[in-house]
């Protein structure tokens, strides 16, 4: 099979879904001749023209409800929000409009948007430009949450997201984009709500989103030589979330460690922790469940300090030991 | 940094005639009346800016700044010459183009090189970067990473200045994209209606990352937009920094007398492209070409002093010279600098 990136699997849907459906576009600040600021929509003006790959001014509020009229209307927009920190921006029409309407008009309409947008810290741009947002949105009932870890899982999620009749915040990752991976050409469908096993393993089960799938595997290769065999899961959507296969891993393994790149307080690994307490793998836990995520502060800009603030390889190999050791 | 001339001395200049366009220029007779001294000064600050922004560039082109930059090479004049009226008790609020800003208001370059390179000697202990340079000690309010995200601060504290009879004027610098914000036409309006003293200092540089304000927009030009919050609105040429500085001079003198705030649009052109990567598709090599050759603020500010036999060019390379030198210091510093300590990753943050 062939190796594209991330991002190129990502664009690639795209083509194949404005080409497939004459209701899909995609509208978004700088994403025409500039090809957006990540390069993701690389091409498209060029290939599907600007009634298909609508340039925008930069106002988000306003091509946010765009977005969401237009799929009230039977419209399938996708929206490129150039960083996930300028939700903060669109958060009204986002919260307050799309992901209520159908509810309180009673059923009536729908609104079938994909918000692309790219979360996460690494690549040095600050407190303004590197947050993880995510459970501000899954805490939002009305708002679908997808997150791909991997270029396959991207492709394949991004078709489901734009096919459901739902808003669907589809958070990428800037340290993913580059990542490559085997993608078919050919267009496919991964449902939104089926977790995916990255590792089998038989001591802890480690239930990892985005970039932090990528440190869980490190640190279980790492943790093999030491005798101690990881399960990594990816939800790959937190909303909606496949708790049965987390659960079942977690009466396999009896350990949980959960690690999530956004702050740690009141971030989304909290509620994975609860569904792992509540249901019945807790009568199989041996320990704790542990969360892992980022320090209570503002992403920095040193790059040391920057690293320092979201868990990484290391830092996930000590809570998978704080659980397995400790509690042996 | 302090000023080079009180404010008694700006009342002198006098208002312009009407340029050969609609944009604004400079008045004739204007630099004799500022004085050799404050023009040299003035030439300094604009080839400090461009200078300082030039070794960043190369800096980060050597892999030493992390992330991104945003240069103002070009609109040197805008940031000069609007914070060339202003004293340090004037606020500004700045944008992620912000180091000319900075440098304008009075910044030292050594803490701002700092900043850029991580350190904790930076204006923000090396936790900002270039996005996010504050220096609230001389009135800078901050850069600012979120697009229009600096106006609605900015009317905050006018307000404090007019609640507390404080007599200080906000300038709030933002692009021609920001102008199609939420937080533009809200700010601009309460602002209006309380008759806040704010500035609202708009450098049109065409482009807002790609996109042309022409392509953005449908009206000419961006001042326009004043008039239906009730405000005054003028255009004037970014390039010239003394037509800069009497139209920022005017609008200080109404926000100081009570009567609100002025919108300024000033044409401009930001010659390199938006960020560390851009291919600069959206926009012609002549294009660039014929700002930079015609419409270099610099350029035609030395060729204005030389040619009104204000300054020799013995003079300019002295100039020259001693930007080097500070430039050249302050990299020094930066370099030598410590990275900050790994336990201020979690200091001043209150909650
Ligand atoms: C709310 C928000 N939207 C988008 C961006 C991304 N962005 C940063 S600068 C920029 C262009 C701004 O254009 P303009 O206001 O004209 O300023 P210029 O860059 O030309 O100085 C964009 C789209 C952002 N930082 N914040
Ligand atoms: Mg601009």
């Amino acid at each position: 099979m062939r190796e594209i990136t991330y991002a190129e699997a990502i664009n690639e849907v795209m083509c194949q879904e404005i080409e497939a459906n004459e209701d899909v576009f995609i509208l978004g600040e700088d994403i025409g001749i500039y090809g957006g600021a990540f390069g993701l929509t690389r091409g498209m003006i060029e290939k599907l023209g600007p009634e298909k790959v609508l340039n925008t001014p930069i106002s988000e509020q306003a091509i946010t409800g765009v977005a969401i009229g237009a799929a009230l209307m039977g419209m399938r927009p996708i929206l490129e929000l150039q960083f996930s920190d300028f939700v903060t921006v669109a958060m009204d029409q986002i919260v307050n409009q799309a992901a209520k309407i159908r509810y309180m008009y009673g059923g009536k309409g729908k609104v079938p948007i994909v918000i692309r947008t790219p979360g996460g810290s690494g690549a040095g741009f600050a407190a303004q430009h590197s947050q993880s947002l995510e459970a501000w949105m899954a805490h939002i009932p009305g708002l679908k949450v997808v997150q791909p870890s991997t270029a396959y899982d991207a492709k394949g999620l991004f078709r489901a997201a734009l096919e459901d009749d739902n808003p669907v915040i589809f958070y990428e990752h800037k340290l993913l984009y580059g990542m490559k991976d085997d993608v078919p050409e050919e267009s496919y469908v991964i449902p939104l709500g089926k977790a995916d096993i990255k590792r089998e393993g038989k001591d802890v089960t480690v239930v990892a989103t985005s970039i932090m799938v990528h440190r869980a595997l490190q640190a279980a290769e790492e943790l093999e030589k030491e005798g101690i065999s990881v399960e990594v899961i990816d939800p790959r959507t937190l909303v909606p979330l496949d708790i049965e296969t987390i659960v079942e891993s977690v009466k396999k393994t009896g350990r949980a460690v959960v690690v999530y790149e956004a702050v740690q307080r009141g971030g989304y690994g909290a509620e994975i922790a609860s569904v792992i307490n509540e249901g019945e793998a807790f009568d199989y836990l041996d320990a704790p469940v542990v969360r892992l995520g980022g320090k209570a502060v503002p992403i920095p800009y040193n790059p040391t300090l920057e690293k320092k603030a979201v868990p990484q390889v290391e830092d996930i190999i000590n809570a998978i030991k704080s659980t397995v050791v400790t509690y042996a | 940094m302090k000023k080079w001339f009180d404010k008694e001395s700006l009342k002198q200049i006098s208002l312009y005639e009407k340029g050969v366009s609609h944009m604004k220029t400079s008045t004739v007779g204007s630099l004799q009346k500022l004085g050799k001294e404050r023009l040299k000064d003035l030439l300094y600050q604009m080839i400090l800016i461009r200078n300082f922004e030039e070794a960043v560039e190369k800096q980060f082109m050597q892999g030493k700044i992390h992330g991104t930059m945003h240069l103002c090479i070009g609109q040197e004049p805008t940031a000069v010459g609007a914070c060339a009226v202003l004293t340090n008790e004037d606020k500004i609020t700045s944008t992620h183009r912000g180091h000319g800003h900075c440098i304008a208001k009075g910044s030292e370059v050594k803490y701002m090189m700092a900043e850029l390179l991580g350190k904790e000697t930076g204006y923000c202990k090396g936790k900002g970067g270039s996005m996010h340079i504050a220096d609230l000690e001389i009135g800078n309010i901050g850069a600012n990473g979120i697009v229009a995200g600096g106006l609605p601060l900015g009317c905050g504290a006018a307000l404090t200045s007019k609640k507390k009879d404080l007599g200080f004027v906000v300038v709030c610098f933002f692009g021609d994209g920001a102008t199609n914000e939420g937080a533009f036409h809200e700010s601009v309006n309460i602002a209006s209606a309380w008759k806040l003293p704010v500035i609202f200092f708009c450098e049109n540089n065409q482009y807002g990352m790609s996109s042309s304000i022409k392509e953005m927009t449908n009206i000419e030009n961006l001042a326009d937009r004043a008039s239906s919050y009730g405000i005054p609105g003028v255009t004037i040429d970014g390039t010239d920094v003394i037509a800069v500085m009497e139209e920022t001079q005017k609008a200080l003198d109404r926000a100081k007398n009570g009567e609100g705030p002025t919108l300024i649009e000033a044409k401009t052109y930001r010659w390199r492209g938006h960020s560390k990567s851009d291919a600069r598709k959206y926009r012609t090599r002549d294009e660039e070409h014929d700002w930079m050759t015609n419409r270099d603020g610099i350029k035609l500010f030395k060729e204005r002093l030389l040619n009104e036999g204000i300054i020799t060019s013995e003079e300019i390379v002295e100039v020259e010279e001693k930007v080097k030198k500070v430039l050249d210091e302050a990299i020094e510093f930066a370099e030598n600098s410590p990275e900050p300590s790994l336990s201020s990753l979690e200091e001043d943050v209150f909650a």
